[in-house]
């Protein structure tokens, strides 16, 4: 018994000290604690984004599942000579903190459009397909291709070795900052919505 | 009795004359490997994507496509390949305009946009790969059989 009576004492005596206005305590125990509150806050913020951050969770929804993933097995990004995978969030959210928490709370929605089964058949996805297309691309075409970029930088492309075409294009319109990645390179990943009325497109 | 003796021996001698026939050196796809067994796989080949014109073999032929078109979508939402040769879009793409038969309907009347029955390219044009040919191609273009007869 007499070991957690010690304890009991040492808890209740921190928890008294601890209860006292602010002014008694040092300066650097608020720091400290603080500190160290702000570490694990962080810490569990981090894992729960890290968690959802992965192509099992965006695929356990069959919208994404059944439509966007099976397509994109079949492309350059799933499988290829250099082994290296682009997976949902490499493509589609910010690496960078703070527009990762942005995505984030607009991922919320998704979750809403799930609980109503607003997109539950292929039907309804291809129906829907031209507005959730739009929106990446609106996103890319204001972040510069960010996501695109995070793998693929212009400065270690080298021309030399590309075909003549994407040669000539990449350093016409590219390397001018004329175009970014998205305008020439829609449907990379996945089948394309109908492009009536899209730029470039007939 | 005869009869199932009878029988027997043509069903052998159709077997040995099978046989032969596969073993005589007779030109088959199998190159030689018995159909009793399975051939070895050929290397997969690359698609050529040189971004040089081939030289047409008659003048109508659809033109063989000079570079990859791999993941390139044709479907009822979208035609990759009218977003660089369509007539609007030469300019940026500098790709060859597809011909002006393309716009065309069964009866001669050219058309504002690419007739439909010209909407899937792969239907008439196709990329090469770099294989070796599996038999010898005797084709003649028509300037040598000309040049021939003279
Ligand atoms: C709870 C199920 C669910 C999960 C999990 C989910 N999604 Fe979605 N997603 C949806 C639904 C439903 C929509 C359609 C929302 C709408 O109608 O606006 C959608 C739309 C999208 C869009 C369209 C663009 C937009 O902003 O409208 C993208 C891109 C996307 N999801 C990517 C992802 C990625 C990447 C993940 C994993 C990090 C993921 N989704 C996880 C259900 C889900
Ligand atoms: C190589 C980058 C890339 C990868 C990897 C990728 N996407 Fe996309 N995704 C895009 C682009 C670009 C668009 C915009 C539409 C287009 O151009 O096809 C898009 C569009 C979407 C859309 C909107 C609907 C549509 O089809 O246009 C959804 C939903 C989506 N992606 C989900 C996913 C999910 C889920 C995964 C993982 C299984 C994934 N994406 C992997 C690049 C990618
Ligand atoms: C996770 C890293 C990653 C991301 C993110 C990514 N890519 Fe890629 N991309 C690759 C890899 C790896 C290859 C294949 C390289 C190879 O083996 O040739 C590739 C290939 C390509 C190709 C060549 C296709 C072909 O048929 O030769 C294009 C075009 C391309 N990516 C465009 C994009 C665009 C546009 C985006 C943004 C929407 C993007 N990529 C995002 C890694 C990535
Ligand atoms: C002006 C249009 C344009 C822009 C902008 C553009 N590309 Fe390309 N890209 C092309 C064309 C055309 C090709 C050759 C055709 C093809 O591979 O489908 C190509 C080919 C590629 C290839 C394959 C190279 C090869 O030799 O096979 C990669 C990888 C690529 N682009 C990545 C990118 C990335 C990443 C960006 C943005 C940083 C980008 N491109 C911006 C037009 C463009
Ligand atoms: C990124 C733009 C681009 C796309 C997309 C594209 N092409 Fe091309 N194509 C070109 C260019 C440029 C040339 C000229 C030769 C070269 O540079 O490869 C060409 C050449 C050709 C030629 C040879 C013409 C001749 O006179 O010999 C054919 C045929 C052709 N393309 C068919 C297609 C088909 C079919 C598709 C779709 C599956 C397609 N192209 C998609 C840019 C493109
Ligand atoms: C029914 C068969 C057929 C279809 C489908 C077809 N073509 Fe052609 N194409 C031809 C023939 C034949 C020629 C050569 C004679 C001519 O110009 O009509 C040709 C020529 C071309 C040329 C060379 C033009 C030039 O003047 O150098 C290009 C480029 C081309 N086609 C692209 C395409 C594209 C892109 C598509 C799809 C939108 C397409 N073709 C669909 C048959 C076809």
């Amino acid at each position: 018994m007499a070991p957690f009576k010690k304890i009991f004492c040492l808890v209740a005596g921190l928890w008294s000290r601890a209860n006292r206005p602010a002014k008694h305590l040092s300066i650097g125990f608020l720091t400290i604690g603080g500190f160290v509150a702000g570490v694990m806050f962080w810490g569990g913020f981090n894992t729960a984004l890290e968690l959802t951050n992965t192509e099992e969770f965006c695929v356990s929804c069959h919208e994404m599942g059944d439509n966007v993933f099976a397509e994109l097995k079949t492309t350059i990004h799933y499988s290829n000579r250099s082994g290296v995978r682009a997976s949902c969030p490499d493509c589609h959210v910010p690496h960078n903190w703070t527009d990762k928490i942005a995505r984030k709370t607009q991922a919320s929605k998704e979750v809403w459009g799930k609980l109503f089964g607003t997109i539950d058949t292929r039907e309804k996805f291809q129906a829907e397909r031209r507005r959730l297309a739009g929106h990446e691309w609106d996103r890319l075409k204001a972040n510069n291709s960010l996501e695109c970029r995070n793998c693929h930088s212009v400065e270690s492309m080298d021309i030399t070795v590309q075909s003549a075409r994407a040669a000539t294009a990449h350093q016409t319109f590219l390397f001018t900052g004329e175009k970014t990645c998205i305008d020439c390179h829609k449907g990379i990943a996945h089948h394309l919505p109908d492009m009536t009325g899209v730029e470039g497109w007939e | 009795m005869k009869r199932i003796l009878i029988n027997i021996t043509t069903a052998l001698g159709l077997v040995f004359y099978a046989t032969s026939a596969f073993s005589d050196g007779t030109a088959t796809l199998r190159q030689g490997t018995p159909i009793t067994s399975e051939a070895e796989a050929p290397p997969i080949t690359k698609e050529e994507n040189t971004d040089v014109k081939r030289v047409r073999n008659y003048p109508e032929q659809p033109p063989t496509i000079p570079h990859q078109i791999r993941d390139y979508q044709i479907t009822l939402n979208a035609n990759k390949c009218l977003s660089c040769h369509a007539r609007t879009r030469t300019g940026e793409s500098q790709a060859p305009m597809v011909s002006v038969t393309h716009y065309m309907d069964r009866d001669n009347q050219v058309l504002a946009t690419v007739s439909p029955r010209r909407y899937f390219c792969n239907q008439c044009h196709v990329t090469q790969v770099s294989a070796r040919p599996l038999v010898e191609n005797e084709f003649i273009d028509v300037e040598d059989l000309i040049k021939g007869e003279q």
